[in-house]
């Protein structure tokens, strides 16, 4: 009972902060407001027993990237007015498709869990890793260089190769 | 009932004060350090020697008119100051001062809480607390703060990658992420880790004076420069909070280091029989000593280096220290496959 | 980008993506290390300074003007108060001035002595030089060591003259007072200090990494530039041009010592620091010398009781720690205080090649620079 309070509490926060992130028009402010996201989803993760998540959470988002989002903007000059689009309703239409699919992709899932059968291997991992006393690390650890190998190292490669193009980008005369 | 919370909730109080205290003596100790390598006297007028100093000073900064620039953002302003403290006292939360101890017939370990992932927490909740420098100086709406903030964040990201990388290659030799675990890890190898990775040592030590905003890396607030950085605009308190935050932090950055490298609570030669009479000085007194002899360096170093450049630091980092961080963790994996 | 050597400004175009605005930062006249009330304004991006725009006038008193209205020796006060940090080099600017003016032989004594203050008194100014730059790049100790020694200088002044930073130390013709018995033993004790301490500057400095990496290649300018840029003093010899007052129109009794002159050979902070740690040196070796051959005689030469030189007009340089300062005096002849007074002030005329030395670098660079090229701004303003 109580820890379905502190799920909904913290569920309510996550999604009232990540409106905030969006309707702020500083952008500092949304920054912010991000952080405190990150740092809302990392209580959720600390309460479902993933606390290696949670802290790769604060470590990496909150820590990493958004200061890496404050530099930008900062450096940045973003104070011109928003650029006024030919189709005005582009947005919508394209705002409206993105959010069918990913309301399709929830009533899946939900519908995938409540049937009950085959639940993915990490969760049941997972579940099993909590109770050991070393901690849930070396669980991912093993998930991740086994079950996952690929999806892992496409990932690293897909980074890999945002940061090359990045660099490539912003160092014209290399 | 006891255990679970009057316990840990005295045990908070006490280690909240202990480091505040600590915090102001700190800057003390500064002040008389380096008057000493300068053939000064440092503070002699509040007490005897200046005892009295940190009461004084703090005395005279709550006192101060806390002012708030016309034109800042007042929320940020005000919340920045607080982002920086924050982060600086939780830390303590997982830094093991001694082990187990027995007192008035219980059982009491010498830290709040030994979680399973207590280096990550330290590395995590230690990375936020650049968001109060970041957003303290953009609050300001003011252009030296404002670079100072520049400066702040992107000195961060060139110098946290290195050391979570040195961390990496300590959670390999110790086998555990937990903070007491590495220390008894360090017992049971009967060697601090300080000789088994002189170079992680070395890169942790350079990237915590980068963390701290310590002479040579005090490029954000570097006061010859950007005229204080990101507190340029600060006054009374809220500067206060700023500048214990960083004492604080330098505490912070000497304990982890004490745990990680120097054997934390443990007394010197953990393995050697002959030397068992060294037990008889309380554990904690150990952990005191050493973290004192890495608080006394930063203030050396502060006394006797120029400052870098802040591109320079990003080089350092980015061209040195993050190169041989790897090299060593792959050493370190390596050895510890073949050994 | 480095290839760029920034004679010409370079504005990178800003890419097409973010729209990067340049920065106008205003350093100062309240700024810890602008030495005094200096006023940049710098155009910045990010940090990289695009232009820097010096603006002066803030500790202007007017000093060339008063003195068209105070008789001859009481000019000698105000020069006192243009580079106050070397009062005895103006001092002795000035009188050698109207000396020149009047063709007043000044007697060997005094000329050794005069020697010895300017010397003692580029130390001391030197001392000042090298805390602060040091202190602008972050080495603080440096500057505590600094003056300390420099305190020993200030007690000598005060020893001879009673004053200690202001000295009004010379006068037309010749000195206002003898060295008191037991100086000249004090002034060889402290050349032997200062010798050793120079020692510890270096440890501390010279070959430390951190110091090499901020002044080395930092603010370069080649001879020709230098000199077109009408720089002068250790500033230009750090660009490797061996022009010093001292060895190439004597004055005082600099012709009857052997010193040399050292110079840089790339021209950036790191030489000129190098050149003025090294004139340390040689002004020791100038002192040690002028000491020991003190020679016996009257202090004053033959001037009349009131100083009132024929009309003319003259104009003479003297190697002062800053640089070349040259005064040119008009005289009427008739009355008791000089028709036009003009004053060539070293700091001022490095001062200006200042944007040209900050273009293209960073703003901590800017405070090294402004350090580097050793500005008094008493004598920038007048």
């Amino acid at each position: 009972m109580a820890e379905a309070i502190v799920f909904y509490g913290l569920a309510a926060l996550i999604l009232g902060f990540a409106v905030l992130v969006i309707s702020t028009r500083n952008t500092v402010h949304s920054a912010l407001y991000l952080v405190v996201n990150f740092l809302l989803v990392a209580m959720l993760y600390v309460m479902l027993g993933a606390e290696f998540l949670a802290a790769i959470q604060v470590l990496v988002y909150a820590g990493g990237i958004v200061v890496l989002y404050l530099f930008v903007v900062m450096l940045v000059n973003l104070k011109r007015p928003p650029e006024t689009h030919q189709d005005p309703r582009r947005q919508t239409r394209l705002g409206l498709a993105l959010a069918s699919a990913l309301l399709a992709e929830l009533a899946a899932i939900i519908v995938y869990s409540a049937t009950g059968e085959s639940a993915p291997a990490a969760t049941a991992a997972a579940a099993a890793g909590a109770d050991i006393a070393g901690g849930n690390v070396e669980q991912i650890g093993m998930l991740l260089y086994t079950n996952y190998l690929i999806p892992f190292e496409v990932a690293s490669m897909l980074l890999l190769v945002a940061m090359i193009g990045a660099i490539v980008l912003a160092k014209r005369e290399l | 009932m006891v255990d679970a919370i009057v316990i840990p909730l005295l045990k908070i109080v006490i280690l909240l004060n202990a480091v505040l205290v600590a915090v102001s003596y700190l800057v003390l100790l500064e002040r008389k350090v380096i008057a000493f390598v300068q053939s000064r006297l440092g503070p002699m007028r509040v007490g005897p020697h200046g005892i009295l100093q940190p009461i004084a000073d703090a005395v005279k900064l709550m006192t101060k008119e806390d002012i708030t620039p016309a034109r800042a953002d007042r929320w940020v302003f005000t919340a920045a100051p607080i982002m920086v403290m924050v982060p600086a006292l939780i830390v303590f939360a997982v830094i093991p001062f001694g082990p187990e101890v027995e007192l008035f017939g219980r059982s009491v370990p010498l830290y709040i809480t030994d979680i399973n992932i207590g280096l990550l927490y330290i590395v995590s909740v230690a990375s936020l607390g650049v968001y109060g420098i970041i957003l303290g100086g953009w609050a300001s709406n003011s252009k030296y703060p404002l670079l100072s903030s520049l400066r702040a964040s992107a000195q961060l990201i060139s110098y946290e990658v290195a050391v979570t990388m040195t961390l990496v290659s300590m959670i390999l030799m110790a086998g555990t992420l937990s903070m007491v675990g590495i220390v008894e890890s360090q017992r049971d190898a009967s060697l601090w880790f300080i000789f088994a990775q002189p170079v992680a040592f070395a890169i942790f030590f350079i990237g915590g004076l980068a963390e701290t905003n310590r002479a040579p890396f005090d490029m954000p607030e570097a006061e010859q420069e950007l005229t204080g950085g990101f507190h340029t605009e600060y006054s009374g308190m809220r500067f206060a909070l700023f500048f214990l935050a960083e004492y604080a932090n330098m505490i912070v950055i000497s304990s982890v280091a004490t745990t990680l490298f120097l054997g934390g609570y443990l007394r010197p030669f953990p393995g050697v029989e002959g030397l068992a009479f060294l037990d008889l000085i309380p554990a904690w007194s150990w952990f005191v000593l050493k973290t004192f002899v890495f608080l006394y360096v930063f203030l050396w170093i502060r006394a006797t280096l120029p400052r870098y450049r802040y591109d320079q630091l990003m080089r350092l980092g980015w061209k040195v220290l993050i190169p041989i961080a790897i090299g060593n963790v792959v050493v370190t994996g390596v050895a510890k496959v073949l050994l | 980008m480095s290839g760029n050597e920034t004679t010409t400004m370079k504005v990178e175009t800003p890419s097409p993506m973010f729209d990067t605005t340049e920065m106008v930062l205003n350093m100062g006249p309240q700024h810890p290390s602008t030495h005094g009330v200096l006023r940049i304004v710098l155009k910045l991006d990010g940090e990289r300074v695009l232009d820097a725009d010096v603006v002066v006038g803030y500790l202007h008193r007017g000093i060339e003007k008063l003195s068209e209205n105070r008789d001859w020796t009481q000019i000698i006060l105000l020069t006192d108060r243009m580079d106050y940090v070397a009062a005895a080099s103006t001092n002795l600017g000035y009188c050698e001035t109207v000396e020149k003016l009047m063709s007043v032989e000044v007697p060997r004594r005094a000329r050794y002595i005069r020697t010895i203050l300017n010397e003692l008194q580029r130390i001391g100014s030197h001392c000042l030089w090298l805390g602060t730059h040091a202190m602008d790049i972050g080495a603080m100790t440096v500057f505590l060591y600094a003056f300390r020694e420099r305190e020993l200088i200030l007690d000598l002044f005060e020893e001879y003259c009673g004053a200690r930073l202001t000295y009004n130390s010379m006068r037309v013709g010749g000195l206002p007072l003898d060295i008191p018995p037991g100086w000249d033993k004090k002034v060889n004790e402290f050349c032997d200090i200062m010798d050793s301490k120079l020692t510890e500057y270096e440890t501390l400095l010279t070959h430390n990494r951190i110091w090499l990496e901020r002044t080395k290649d930092i603010g370069v300018i080649d001879g020709p530039e230098a000199i077109a840029l009408g720089l002068c003093g250790p500033t230009l010899r750090g660009s490797g041009v061996a022009r010093d007052v001292r060895k190439d129109e004597p004055y005082a009794a600099y012709d009857e010592f052997d010193f040399d002159v050292p110079i840089g050979t790339r021209g950036d902070t790191y030489d000129r620091y190098l050149v003025r740690i090294e004139e340390f040196r040689q002004s020791l070796r100038i002192i040690r010398q002028a000491v020991d051959g003190i020679p016996e005689g009257p202090i004053v030469g033959k001037v009349p009781r009131l100083i009132k030189p024929p009309a003319g007009e003259t104009y003479h340089a003297v190697e002062s720690p800053k640089g070349e300062i040259g005064f040119f005096i008009a005289s009427d002849g008739r009355s008791t205080n000089p028709y036009r007074f003009r004053v060539r002030p070293p700091s001022f005329c490095n001062l200006q090649g200042l944007p040209r030395l900050v273009r293209g670098h960073m703003v901590a660079d800017v405070v090294a620079l402004i350090g580097s090229i050793d500005i008094v701004l008493g004598e920038v303003d007048r």
